[in-house]
């Protein structure tokens, strides 16, 4: 069984890579390469897998799921501009790719294996039409 | 492997009714979208897309190339158009959803390779929604 839970936050990147020029830049990743940087909301939904347990009916605490969320994800993030204040932002492109990347990456710990509940998928909402989906494993070199 | 899922709308009309049917067989079969001025709709068409990161640009997909793909191959031919008069696919196909995402998918791989050069990234999943209440999915 399958259970999800959304979060968002706010925050600002820019899409740019040192090594290149303004105009590489901007022909790679368009307007997200202003040098100032601009902002989404983003919504973050984490889905986790496993069976209810049988005393309690549930897959995992909700409540507890929200606090790991929060204390990882959004508190570290929300209202940050992300390439100056979330690390590892100052040497990878905060592309939404990588964000979801990140974000699994900061979640799993919380989910070992053959304890309970694992964590199934991140998808990351950057703007209503647009959202990526990780679920581990290879593919994701920052 | 990420799983990038981009969201496109437009807006068009059509008309439901095969000439292998009579008339009053394609009243039966479609019901109120076989009325013979048509009727339109606002179509939300996600496309899903799948690849590794590429570890120089931090991206899976140029998603502003695959927004020209998807302008050129579709929208520009189905937006603000009767899709049985204007669009070739539909002078002899229904334009049932089921037939628009199919035609929506052999549009975007006609163009792929020209677009998207190596292996990364691969269209995963089209879906199409007509109106709220129904969707149509297409895996590749």
């Amino acid at each position: 069984m399958l259970i999800t839970r959304r979060a968002e936050f706010s925050a600002s990147h820019v899409c740019a890579r040192p090594e290149l020029s303004s105009e590489e830049n901007r022909a790679l990743y368009g307007n997200a390469a202003n040098p100032k940087g601009h902002g989404h909301n983003y919504t973050l939904e984490v889905t986790l897998s496993g069976d209810p347990d049988p005393a309690t009916g549930m897959i995992f605490d909700l409540k507890k799921l929200k606090e790991i969320i929060h204390r990882a994800v959004v508190d570290p993030m929300d209202h940050r501009f992300l390439n100056y204040e979330v690390l590892p932002f100052d040497r990878v492109v905060p592309t939404a790719e990588n964000l979801a990347v990140e974000i699994w990456n900061r979640l799993s710990p919380h989910f070992p294996n053959g304890q309970g509940a694992r964590l199934h998928n991140v998808r990351l909402y950057e703007t209503e039409d647009l959202y990526v989906d990780y679920r581990g494993g290879a593919g994701a070199s920052q | 492997m990420i799983h990038v899922t981009r969201r496109y709308r437009f807006s068009a009309s059509h008309r439901l009714h095969s000439s292998r049917f009579s008339d009053a067989e394609n009243i039966e079969l479609y019901g109120k979208c076989n009325n013979p001025f048509g009727h339109g709709h606002d179509y939300m068409l996600d496309i899903g897309v799948e690849g590794p990161i590429d570890p120089t640009t931090g991206l899976a997909v140029n998603v502003e190339k695959l927004d020209r793909l998807v302008q050129e191959s579709v929208l520009m031919d189905f937006d603000h158009r009767n899709l049985n008069e204007d669009v070739h696919e539909f002078a002899s196909a229904v334009p049932t959803s089921e037939n628009i995402v199919a035609a929506i998918e052999q549009r975007l791989r006609r163009r792929w390779r020209s677009v998207f050069a190596g292996d990364w990234p691969r269209l995963k999943e089209l879906r199409l929604q007509e109106t709220k209440r129904n969707r149509f999915e297409l895996r590749t």
